[in-house]
């Protein structure tokens, strides 16, 4: 299941999607941090087109579920004004061995990052720099 | 025909608005957005968009009906 949260996505690292099949669970935790491309960032602004996001969202966990060899997956992302620290995006993968849970986690983020209909806005500690869109159509290194 | 538009991250800012009611002769994305371009002097070029119809992603030259439901897609960035 895929999920887009405006307010805080903390408590849902106790969502638990153990089975007595599971041998395996591996979480994934993006959060904001203060600084990219060598610029001091104050907060992300994180905007969405939540009716194509859910729908992309579903399917990136479907794909992971078909490509793997995986028990159950969860993602949820989070939406708006974000500060230093604050959980973005959260993953949870279970398996019945650690490796297919460690390569679905990861393709799950990278595919998020990739085609999820989501934007974030950098506001820079530097008041004199303009607030930016952010584009990263690169390798996932941020 | 009119076409519901929707505008997202720097799109919506530069457009100055979130939505819109466009009435256009234009029948597909690709029209639409070289359209919008020029009247909200669109920073973003074509080749860097992808676009959504009725919320499923779609071909630039997909064939518009009234009152679709149209956005234009900046580079995604979530993470």
């Amino acid at each position: 299941m895929f999920e887009i949260s405006k307010e805080s996505i903390e408590d849902y690292k106790n969502k638990s999607l153990l089975t007595h099949e599971c041998g395996a669970v591996v979480t994934f935790e993006g959060r904001v941090r203060n600084h990219n491309d060598g610029q001091s960032v104050d907060s992300l602004e994180y905007e969405v087109y939540k009716a194509l996001a859910v729908k992309e969202g579903e399917k990136i966990l479907q794909n992971a579920k078909e490509k793997f060899d995986i028990i159950n997956a969860f993602c949820i992302h989070r939406v708006g004004h974000l500060q230093i620290g604050d959980l973005a995006v959260w993953i949870v993968v279970t398996s019945k061995h650690r490796k297919e849970a460690f390569k679905a986690c990861e393709y799950i983020i990278d595919a998020v990052k990739d085609t999820v209909p989501i934007w974030k806005k950098e506001h820079y500690s530097d008041k004199s720099l303009e607030s930016k869109w952010v584009y990263c159509n690169d390798d996932h290194q941020h | 025909m009119k076409i519901k538009i929707m505008y997202f991250a720097a799109l919506r800012e530069q457009a100055k608005k979130s939505d819109e009611i466009l009435e256009t002769s234009f029948t597909n994305p690709n029209d639409i957005y070289n359209y919008l371009k020029r009247k909200y002097n669109f920073s973003l070029e074509i080749n860097e968009l992808k676009v959504a119809v009725n919320d499923f992603y779609e071909d630039f030259d997909f064939e518009l009906k009234e009152m679709d439901s149209l956005v234009f897609i900046p580079p995604v960035a979530g993470g």
